[in-house]
């Protein structure tokens, strides 16, 4: 029976962590629960972060915030919306995907760098961290960034623990920039396009100075479980714009105008593309209350239909395509398929695939994060022992 | 006006024109590894086998060039110069430099204001100036795959009749490389809206210390397992040799307009910025300039830039002509609030440049009227008035001069101290009033740097910024990729106090 420890102060993590690293013991940390379905070994012990929560600083004037990691996100974005501001990389929730229940925490979404459609154009979660406090394996309290723009002092530990799933570290305090919210939104759908002519339809988007902020393709067998079922018949490839009133509106005449020549266009307004891009962001149609396997496969933006297409002809999936068709959201009919995925991935140029949902056994046996080759793992494995040399943090990121 | 300063009395003969006045070095550099200096013949030997003919560089005279970079008060003249033309090049010449324990600085065009690419007696330069090619463009993905060796310019010179550029842009941006950039997370003016070089990269080659070549990242967005792209960028060539690079291309705008704001005090052009932020606006640039950086641009670009102001911002918008006029709308609602008095829109192609030249050419400017240390502390935006004030009592007090010309969006600061190089007392009141502001820029809540790096000029100012626990795991993360401490070993981190190798 694992023990579960919730320190109250990052003084007091500090000193379990130094404690479990003297005596031997393994420590999984958990923020809400709610982004992974793994279950570390028995062995190991949860560390909960819900004791280390309150937001630190907000200084809206400067477009940054600080915060302890247990921090719901819930009242982070709150906070932030009373004064019109946002997180860019539109954090996803995998509660519905997943089946996970409990509330989401700003350190779970750095640890993960969960990034939503957003992430093509404005970043990743990475890119908005710009400090962070955190104990490394030995217990020490060490801090990295700060919480300027701009800052190149040192080597940036910020990245390489931010989407780090545990492995290397405790974050305990998150600092990180914030922008304002859009006025209005709208989404541009051009409907009935396959996923060939939705690859170059987003590519012309992209190619024009109309500052799309959502690049998306929902084929025929999703399209319906998005907003309610109301995009036309027929495959939707959508694009959002964000901004004031008259440009957002002068940019959809000019995007709408570029897009014609590839199927009938229309016009979503801000109430539906809100909901929409919510459920793209989340994965709604695949929040089935199933254990099918659900993947989530990131390559280049040109790849994702080609590599989808491929495992067509051998397995039965379901797909569809954010970041301009470079995020491929995949699930498998039946068997994860691991290895004949990661091989069509290679061949399609490259990326990686997380296996985010199946049976617990299957969980269990498959590599949940893309394999590393040799000399990177080997390299990963030296990085880890940096942080955390006696490998008190259990994590699948980094090979043991 | 000649800068010197001067190592030993070799090189104090043949450079020093001013008199043979010895300058005091402030900043040290690591002991030269005499097993490696005394095997110099046999180094050079082994490593013209490993390079084709005119890649490699051993005699004194030719070593001259790459005895220093931008950051010109140091200058060591290294055991030679390996300039490779592939990877495989790269990656014997670090498998051998490995094998023998012999210091690698890598070096892109050598524009570093921080001293990133100055060598050591017993190391080998390795220089990427050869590896200068353009590999793919890939409009679909809005990449460009790229040598290390390629300047910064020659991107967006690449991809600009397709429409689209490349947006971090260094001063330097004529001359530094992709290489260079990466090494330092290089920025720019028009950082404020698209981020600096470690947003705008995806990918790159990567030769460790021992010679493997490994990949990170590619045309996805993200990659798998640790985030080491993101500590490599930055990593100020410690952690192995980039040689190749996939960047992010971007959609150029549909117009872009700078517009001059003149103000009477620093106080008002510091609060108009911190209020434009804080609306919510985001401009593609901020730039301030004061009173003395104003007169420099001016004489020497002919900007047509306000004389009779004592702060000055650039405000960059861009879009279409109705955004852009909305937007300025909005700045200069903000900007009478606090007092503007000039206000002046470009009115043409030629204007618009001639505003960027005065600014983009500030350093060089400055530099033909007084030698000068740049410094580039980043501060919280709140605190720019409060640290302009500072910066100006810091110099006073040292009886010297400043201008001052940053990205004040983002709170990078860029003061200049004018001094005079021929004194050595005064180039040591420099350093130090320097040091002072570096240390203001930390105490309010900010960093040594903002987009010039470490390398040896703030090195040995970490602790101020810096707790030995967060130092020490900096350089244990260092170590993971580096174990000898080979690549790059004098800089970033201060030489007491270092892990033994």
């Amino acid at each position: 029976m694992s023990l579960r420890h919730e320190p109250l102060s990052e003084a007091a993590a500090a000193r379990l962590v130094q404690a479990a690293s003297l005596g031997g013991a393994r420590l999984a940390i958990r923020g809400g629960g709610t982004r992974s379905l793994v279950q570390p070994p028995e062995e190991a012990d949860i560390l909960s972060t819900r004791g280390l929560a309150g937001i630190v600083d907000y200084t809206p004037a400067e477009m940054t915030m600080t915060v302890r990691v247990g921090t719901p996100l819930s009242e982070i974005v709150e906070t932030l919306a009373e004064n019109r501001q946002m997180l860019s990389f539109e954090p996803l929730d995998l509660r519905a995907a997943l089946g996970t229940s409990g509330a989401p925490t700003i350190g779970g979404v750095f640890a993960t760098n969960a990034s939503g459609p957003r992430r093509f154009v404005a970043g990743a979660a990475r890119d908005s961290l710009l400090g962070v406090r955190f104990v490394n394996g030995r217990g020490e309290i060490v801090k990295a960034g700060g919480r300027v723009m701009k800052n190149v002092t040192g080597l940036d530990l910020v990245k390489l623990l931010t989407g780090s799933q545990g492995s290397l570290a405790l974050l305990t305090e998150v600092t990180f920039r914030v922008l304002p919210l859009p006025e209005t939104a709208l989404t541009v759908v051009v409907s009935g396009l396959d996923d060939g002519l939705a690859v170059a339809a987003m590519a012309t988007a992209v190619s024009l100075s109309v500052e799309v902020s959502g690049a998306a393709h929902l084929p025929e067998s999703v399209r319906g479980r998005f907003a309610g079922g109301v995009l036309p018949e027929g495959a939707a490839t959508v694009f959002r714009l964000e901004g004031l009133a008259a440009s957002v509106t002068a940019r959809a005449e000019k995007l709408e105008a570029a897009l014609a020549r590839f199927g009938a266009v229309y016009r979503a307004d801000a109430e539906t593309t809100l909901t929409l891009w919510r459920e793209i962001r989340d994965a709604a149609p695949y929040a089935d209350g199933t254990a099918r396997p659900l993947w989530r496969v990131s390559v280049g933006p040109t790849a994702g239909h080609q590599l989808v297409a491929a495992l067509r002809l051998e397995t039965g999936v379901d797909a569809f395509y954010d970041w301009q068709g470079g995020l491929v959201w995949l699930r498998m009919e039946a068997d994860a398929e691991a290895e004949l995925l990661r091989r069509y991935v290679r061949a399609v140029g490259g990326g990686h695939a997380t296996l985010l949902r199946a049976r617990p056994e299957v969980l269990c046996a498959v590599p949940v994060f893309e394999p590393q080759p040799e000399a990177l793992a080997a390299l990963e494995g030296r990085v880890k022992a940096a942080f955390d040399p006696s490998g008190v943090f259990v994590s699948r990121m980094v090979a043991e | 006006m000649l800068i010197i300063c001067l190592i030993d009395e070799e090189v104090v003969k043949k450079k020093d024109h001013s008199g043979g006045r010895r300058i005091m070095q402030q900043i040290g550099f690591l002991a030269p590894r005499p097993g490696v200096l005394a095997r110099r013949e046999e180094i050079v030997a082994d490593l013209a086998d490993l390079l084709p003919e005119g890649c490699l560089v051993h005699e004194p005279r030719r070593l001259v060039p790459f005895e220093t970079d931008a950051f010109v008060s140091y200058r060591r003249l290294p055991l030679a110069v390996a300039l490779p033309e592939t990877t495989q090049q790269v990656a014997a010449v670090l498998k051998y430099c490995h094998r023998y324990g012999i210091p690698v600085v890598p070096r892109g065009a050598g524009t570093s204001l921080s001293g990133g690419a100055i060598p050591q007696e017993d190391a080998v330069v390795l220089g990427l100036s050869k590896m200068s090619r353009i590999l793919e463009v890939d409009f679909a993905s809005r990449t460009a795959t790229v040598e290390a060796g390629v300047t910064n310019l020659a991107i967006s010179d690449a991809v600009s009749a397709d429409g689209y550029f490349y947006a971090p842009d260094p001063s330097s941006q004529l001359a530094c490389t992709i290489g260079g950039n990466i090494g330092m997370n290089s920025g720019g003016a028009h950082c404020l809206k698209y981020g600096v070089t470690t947003n705008n990269l995806l990918g790159v080659k990567l030769v460790l210390v021992d010679g493997t070549i490994v990949e990170l990242g590619g045309k996805a967005l993200d990659a798998p397992g640790l985030d080491l792209l993101g500590v490599v960028c930055g990593g100020e060539g410690q952690l192995g040799i980039v040689t190749e690079a996939t960047v992010r291309l971007i959609a150029r705008p549909e117009g872009a307009r700078p517009v001059l704001f003149g103000f009477d005090s620093a106080e008002e052009a510091g609060a108009c910025v911190a209020d434009v932020i804080g609306a919510g606006i985001i401009p593609v640039a901020i730039e301030y300039m004061d009173k003395p950086a104003i007169e420099i641009c001016e004489a020497f670009a002919k900007a047509g830039y306000p004389m009779d102001v004592e702060a000055l911002l650039i405000v960059e918008v861009e879009g279409s002509e109705a955004e852009m006029d909305a937007m300025l709308a909005a700045i200069i609602e903000i900007a009478r609030r606090h007092g503007v008095k000039v206000v002046k829109e470009s009115q043409s192609a030629m204007e618009a440049a001639l505003i960027w030249k005065g600014r983009k050419s500030a350093f060089g400017a400055t530099g033909r009227i007084a030698d000068y240390i740049c410094m580039d502390g980043t501060v919280p935006l709140g605190q720019l008035p409060h640290v302009l004030r500072g910066t100006a009592e810091i110099v006073a007090k040292y009886g010297l001069r400043v201008a001052n010309v940053f990205h004040a969006g983002d709170g990078n600061m860029h003061p200049l101290i004018l001094f005079n190089a021929n004194d050595p007392e005064d180039a040591a009141r420099a350093e130090a009033a320097g040091n002072d502001i570096l240390k203001l820029c930390v105490d309010v809540g900010g960093c040594l740097t903002g987009e010039h790096g470490v390398g040896i000029e703030k090195r040995d100012l970490m602790r101020h910024q810096y707790s030995e626990a967060d130092l020490a795991q900096q350089m244990a993360v260092r170590a993971a990729f580096d174990p000898q401490w080979l690549l790059n070993p004098s800089k970033v981190f201060p030489l007491e106090g270092r892990p033994a190798a």
